[in-house]
């Protein structure tokens, strides 16, 4: 079993869509996320506030410096993500078939590394 | 000299035979593909030393097989107190290995069938499938893959290396897909073959107008695939098509300038070729499960069965067309088929069918509206299509065809 991230990014755009679509979504996730969890794959998963409530903590340069904003300046943003267990690949890439269906997004599908906890 | 010449050139094709043999069957038994290719090739140095003295043993690829074999369990145990690799090894081919034994269907398929479908997994980019498939089941090395596609060796290295490491971070799986995915799966397989094959008989290059190592090479590789996957019509009819597009070679280009299927010498086709090609062909009418490369191969089939030009079975052509436009309605399919539909017709109907195609980019589509154009006597329009063929065409020997013909018009 490995690990893998399944996230979802967003442009600016798509952060106001209407309120039905916003409806249709929360219903699709949610019932994909009840789904991952009964099939035993889920670890955790969740959406994110919008990027404007981001805050930059850097400590590399022995003061702390704390910023507004999020850490680069891009025009797509993660907007949510799942952790998920699977076998192989093919076995996360359809986990995020339905996931991609579920939020109306592509979903980008990386393997976490062996030692964070497989 | 010529005696130890042959035994070295046997090697040579021996061992580029045997190498997907040998690292697909390592794979599948230890889970890692650096491992397996490492052994395989101090599998061959060993046989190199060894072979000319006492000779091919019986079975070659199971003699290089079982050296290959011990040679990584030696690899393994050497390392496994020095680092990790052996538990990621064994983990790995925990998973990889099927592990309900003989009982999994699947384990029974030549393992080259599960290499084959792990190098062009669509979540490799395609160069790098292109990549993978020749140097793991076609046995070239890093250096020659690079010649053949005209890059430095290091990229090439840089990009196989990457590969790997993007199916084992991933666990990208070493299996033939399940019925489900199958026929998603092998067209992605059979494209990239083909586009091994074309990139050979058309090449992009500016510099080489055929590159018969890549053809010979993709030709192979799905002869493999053909005779791994039997049942499964449409490798055979890639495998047909290759063959009788491979079949034209040696009359397709004439003092560096190509020549149109029209006035190629047929006497210079390889007949070898053009039966086996036939006898696909005609098997695959058989089984009546028509998909587009057999369409494509039957239509290279009526082009090879004339034994001139103006006895080409245009009609049949023009029928094949309409079948595979309805399987892939493309707009290059559509200009093919209306190239046709001129020699049926007239030049003026095919003109017509082209020139509602949004098709601009693409230098066959100019090549054929000027030819189409210059036999409809529409001199003026027909130049300027041969210069903007020109502009886009990049293969040295069809540039020099559209030249002499641009020429020729204007006189």
């Amino acid at each position: 079993m490995a690990q893998y991230l399944l996230s979802v990014h967003s442009t600016e755009a798509d952060l106001a869509p209407s309120p039905e679509v916003m409806q249709r979504m929360y219903t699709q996730v949610n019932t994909f996320n009840k789904e991952v969890k009964a099939s035993g794959s889920w670890v955790f998963g969740g959406g994110l506030h919008p990027v404007s409530t981001a805050t930059v903590v850097d400590a590399t340069g022995g003061d702390v410096v704390t910023t507004d904003g999020p850490f680069a300046e891009s025009k797509e943003h993660l907007g949510g993500f799942w952790i998920v267990l699977a076998d192989n690949l093919d076995e996360a890439l359809e986990v995020a078939r339905r996931a991609s269906e579920a939020c109306e997004k592509p979903v980008e599908v990386r393997p976490l590394q062996d030692d964070s906890g497989a | 000299m010529s005696g130890t010449g042959r035994v070295r050139v046997d090697l040579d094709r021996v061992f580029r035979e045997e190498h997907g043999r040998v690292v697909a069957t390592l794979i599948r038994q230890f889970g890692d593909i650096d491992i397996a290719e490492e052994a395989a090739q101090e599998a061959f140095v060993i046989a190199l030393q060894r072979w000319p003295e006492t000779g091919l043993p019986a079975n070659p690829g199971g003699w290089l097989t079982t050296t290959a074999r011990n040679k990584a369990i030696d690899r393994i145990r050497r390392e496994s107190t020095r680092d990790a690799r052996h538990a990621h090894a064994a983990m790995l081919s925990d998973q990889y290995s099927p592990g309900s034994g003989s009982s999994d269907p699947s384990s029974v398929q030549d393992d080259r069938l599960r290499l084959i479908f792990t190098c062009c997994h669509p979540a490799l980019a395609t160069d790098a499938q292109v990549a993978l498939t020749l140097r793991l089941l076609g046995g070239l090395s890093a250096a020659e893959i690079a010649q053949a596609f005209l890059v430095p060796e290091a990229a090439m290295a840089k990009r196989l290396t990457r590969s790997k490491q993007k199916i084992k971070a991933n666990r990208i799986p070493y299996r033939v897909p399940a019925d489900a995915e199958l026929p998603n799966r092998l067209r992605g397989v059979l494209a990239t073959l083909y586009l091994v094959f074309n990139e050979g008989y058309l090449s992009s290059s500016e510099q080489i107008a055929i590159r018969a190592d890549l053809c010979g090479e993709a030709i192979r590789l799905a002869r493999i695939l053909a005779s791994l996957m039997p049942d499964e019509p449409e490798a055979q009819g890639l495998l047909a098509l290759m063959l009788l597009t491979d079949s034209r070679k040696a009359a397709r280009v004439a003092d560096g300038v190509l020549v149109p299927l029209p006035e190629q010498d047929r006497a210079s086709w390889d007949h070898e070729l053009i039966a086996e090609g036939h006898d696909i062909v005609r098997a695959c009418l058989r089984r009546n499960r028509p998909g587009t490369y057999q369409l494509l191969a039957a239509i290279n089939a009526v082009h090879t069965d004339a034994a001139t030009s103006s006895e080409t079975d245009w009609n049949q052509i023009v029928q094949l067309y309409d079948q595979l436009y309805a399987a892939s309605p493309t707009p290059v399919v559509a200009l093919n088929r209306a190239i046709a539909v001129a020699e049926v017709d007239s030049p003026v109907a095919g003109l017509a069918i082209i020139d509602g195609l949004n098709l601009a980019g693409y230098h066959p589509f100019h090549a054929a509206r000027a030819d189409l154009l210059r036999r409809d006597g529409q001199t003026a329009e027909a130049l300027e299509a041969y210069t903007q063929a020109i502009a886009l065409a990049a293969n040295p020997a069809e540039r020099a065809y559209l030249y002499s013909r641009r020429q020729d018009l204007q006189g």
